[in-house]
């Protein structure tokens, strides 16, 4: 049964327009459980790292929408909760070793970047404080470095593409450029080229042979004579 | 904002700051405190690792390794009954054939899809829930291959053996490491950016147990930074890597030789079950934090529920160090909304330093993983020198505001945004203020007994990534999973595709005769029919809602 008070330290909210007793310290995720809810949709690493508990709500008195990841977000007094199960983006398949870094590229696989209308309804959105919008408009000038360092802790929850008026996959479009400047465009790793080249010749393996030959105690003497890096 | 009880302890942290930053300084921080020797490192384990409680392990008394102490909670997963009865399915008539099935869509899953497929095989990718839900994506610190000069991978090799207590699989750890900086240039290739110096070198970092700097990162989002990439390019490959979400395995099918091909599987949402016919199997479906092992809190993910070992393990494979759980030194333990939650060993990488109550460094800060987190658990409960919070939970800190002292003003925010952001989001300024922590359920260092080609002890089937034992020992180092993950992903995908190519065209019936003996096996040994595995989700129904569901209908022995 409902009450009509909240006992010391809980709180009701409306999961999906329907009302629960839940503890103050709830998150979102936690509010849906204590209910009685098993998730296997808008639950995933539980930490913020995942995308996969996008959740907008409403708070008494504020006519504002809200964002939020649901493992992330605590629960208030009165909250509208309504989580997504699923964020529909059209992401087309794409051979990354036959792309230009260019804008050829943007236009011809996501067009409907070139429609932002700098609203900066997606920046708002993301519960991840990135600056999306200043992203988009990166990938319109092509420069993809500015576009893979602002995008780069985006973890796909997928927010700014819901609540986009020019109907832009944000989120599809930062891992394209992130991809782009990986492969494309950032300065040649010369500290991994050349050990590539050496574990290719073949360097490597009579050392670890040696190791392996080791017995436990003398495992043991090597390692603990070991020098450590300063660092 | 940290409670008034915390105040006088967050004064002595900040006293004492001025002098571990000096010594710091002036000796190098691999001097702020003397290391463990031998000795010292195997009492700390004895008398305060988890493992060593009398409770953590026992005998398990059905299947390959019946007769082996393991963990007790893995134990009661393998001492269970099948989900759905074997009597339902026609296996003559497959709902789906494929070449390669893999079981589970982590890093080391995606990984081994990408490498079957280039080999010719068609691939089935099944995954419980999302694509890229796993513990993969939830990796912060970084990877570890030795790309520096001053570094190789005979160096790495004996780091990872020493930090496993000499007990790892070799041929593991050579594959490990030799594969190591092959793997990471597969990954730039791929679209992956890593951490790098403005002419383009690698940026490397120390973690728990390494002798050289050798840890590359994406941020402290490394998990994320790597796999959203592979998953990209699973989905781009959609021509011959069919993908199939909310669908876990729930028993593996053999065939007539023996040979395992394929699973019985389950839409998660609408409850039917599906016959897959494959000519090779890959379990790669992570570990067992959802467990929560002795009561743990874990940085898991939610689908972390031991699985993959539960069905090869039903199907005949045997598991080798399943008595072995890493908890991890740094979980939060404040506010009580993030306990468990993973901070990231590169806090420590970084110069970070535990501290007890007194604001006292009590431990060498980059110990290997199961080391440390003994000491922090004597700090609390040997040495009562924790702090308490609101929530009773007991824990040390972690000062991180010595990291900017060290390496310059913004350094926290560049290194650790995920950090930052986490703890910002309840008030907490980790540039300011250090983090209450406490060691959390982790990693399952045992698994599934494999070869370097993750070929298991069983014909037709192959484990990679955490779901695969050997690699560590009894303890893994930081950075060593991530790394795991791609290497044996890719060798698994490798070896499968080419086993099950070889045997396309060939028709031997298929088998579930090894669910029925397994069945006897739990009958003799007088194991309640309620106990039931894979279990797929963790049960966190609070007991007000169980007490008031009831099951549908009126039972025969109901008044009527």
């Amino acid at each position: 049964m409902q009450e009509t008070t909240n006992p010391d330290g809980m709180v009701s909210v409306m999961i999906m327009g329907k009302r629960y007793q839940v503890p103050a310290s709830a998150t979102i995720i936690n509010a849906f459980e204590y209910a009685g809810y098993q998730l296997k949709r808008g639950v995933g690493c539980r930490e913020g790292y995942c995308g996969a508990c996008a959740a907008v709500f409403r708070l008494p008195g504020d006519y504002k929408l809200h964002t939020g990841l649901a493992c992330q977000t605590v629960v208030a007094d009165g909250m509208l909760i309504a989580q997504f199960p699923f964020v529909p983006t059209s992401k087309p398949a794409y051979d990354i070793t036959a792309l230009e870094p260019s804008l050829v590229t943007f236009k011809r696989l996501y067009p409907e970047v070139f429609r932002c209308l700098a609203c900066n309804t997606c920046t708002k959105a993301c519960p991840q404080d990135i600056n999306v919008m200043d992203y988009i408009n990166a990938v319109e000038r092509a420069d993809l470095a500015a576009a893979a360092d602002i995008s780069y802790d985006c973890i796909r929850c997928g927010l700014c593409a819901l609540r986009c008026p020019a109907e832009i996959g944000q989120f599809n479009v930062a891992l394209l450029a992130q991809r782009l400047f990986a492969r494309y465009v950032a300065p040649r790793p010369e500290n991994l080229i050349n050990r590539v080249a050496q574990v290719e010749s073949g360097e490597f393996v009579a050392p670890i042979e040696e190791l392996k030959s080791l017995d436990t105690e003398r495992l043991r003497e090597r390692y603990y004579a070991r020098d450590i890096e300063e660092g | 904002m940290y409670p008034d009880t915390m105040q006088e302890s967050l004064r002595r942290v900040a006293a004492t700051r001025p002098e571990r930053l000096r010594l710091a300084r002036e000796k190098g921080s691999k001097h702020v405190f003397p290391a463990m020797n031998a000795d010292e490192r195997a009492v700390v384990l004895r008398e305060f690792h988890p493992d060593f409680n009398e409770k953590a392990r026992r005998k398990v008394r059905v299947g390959p390794n019946a007769g082996e102490e393991i963990t007790t909670e893995v134990a009661d997963l393998l001492e269970a009954w099948p989900r759905v009865s074997p009597d339902h399915f026609d296996l003559a008539k497959p709902d789906i054939e494929t070449d390669v099935l893999i079981i589970g869509g982590g890093s080391a899953g995606c990984s081994a899809a990408l490498l079957a497929e280039e080999q010719g095989a068609k691939v089935l990718l099944i995954t419980k829930l999302r694509l890229g839900d796993s513990n993969s994506v939830m990796a912060q610190g970084g990877i570890q291959a030795a790309v520096n000069p001053t570094d190789s991978p005979a160096t790495h090799y004996l780091d990872v053996l020493g930090g496993g207590h000499f007990q790892n699989k070799p041929e593991l750890v050579e594959a490990l490491t030799l594969d190591g900086p092959k793997v990471i240039q597969w990954l730039i290739d791929l679209g992956v950016i890593f951490d790098s110096w403005p002419d383009g070198r690698l940026v490397t970092h120390h973690g728990g147990g390494t002798s050289r700097k050798r840890m590359l990162s994406c941020r402290d989002y490394s998990g994320s930074g790597i796999l959203r990439v592979l998953r990209d390019e699973v989905e781009c490959r959609s021509e011959n890597i069919r993908l199939m979400e909310f669908t876990p395995a729930v028993e593996l099918i053999r065939d007539a030789d023996g040979t395992v091909a394929g699973a019985v599987v389950q839409n998660f949402e609408t409850d039917e079950y599906f016959v897959i016919k494959a000519g090779a199997t890959i379990l790669t479906t992570g570990g067992l934090g959802r467990l929560h092992t002795q009561g743990f809190p874990t940085s898991n993910h939610y689908g972390a529920t031991c699985d993959g070992v539960v069905l090869g393990y039903r199907a005949g494979a045997k598991t080798i160090f399943m008595d072995s759980v890493q908890y991890h030194p740094t979980g939060a333990v404040f506010p009580e909304q993030i306990v468990g939650f993973l901070v990231t060993e590169k806090v420590r990488g970084l110069g970070g330093q535990p501290l007890n109550i007194d604001g006292e460094l009590f431990v060498f800060p980059l110990e290997p993983r199961d080391v440390e987190a003994s000491a922090i658990i004597r700090e609390c409960r040997g040495r009562e020198k924790g702090l308490l919070t609101p929530s009773g939970q007991v824990g040390v800190w972690l000062d991180s505001p010595i990291i900017d002292e060290l390496h310059g003003p913004g350094t926290i925010e560049k290194e650790l945004p995920a950090m930052v952001r986490q703890f910002n989001r309840f008030n907490i300024d980790i540039t300011k203020e250090p983090m209450l922590i406490f060691p959390t359920l982790h990693f399952q260092n045992g698994g599934l007994d494999v070869n370097p080609d993750c070929e298991t002890t069983l014909p037709g089937l192959y484990a990679a990534g955490e779901v695969q034992g050997g690699t560590h020992g009894r303890n893994r180092l930081m950075g060593n999973s991530q790394l795991e993950i791609t290497v044996f992903g890719r060798r698994a995908g490798i070896a499968a595709a080419r086993y099950a190519l070889e045997r396309r065209g060939r028709s031997t019936p298929l088998t579930m005769e090894h669910v029925f003996a397994y069945c006897r096996e739990l009958e003799q040994a007088g194991i309640d029919r309620s106990r039931i595995a894979p279990i797929l989700l963790p049960d966190y129904l609070p007991e007000h809602v169980k007490a008031k569901r009831y099951a549908a209908g009126m039972p025969a022995d109901v008044r009527t």
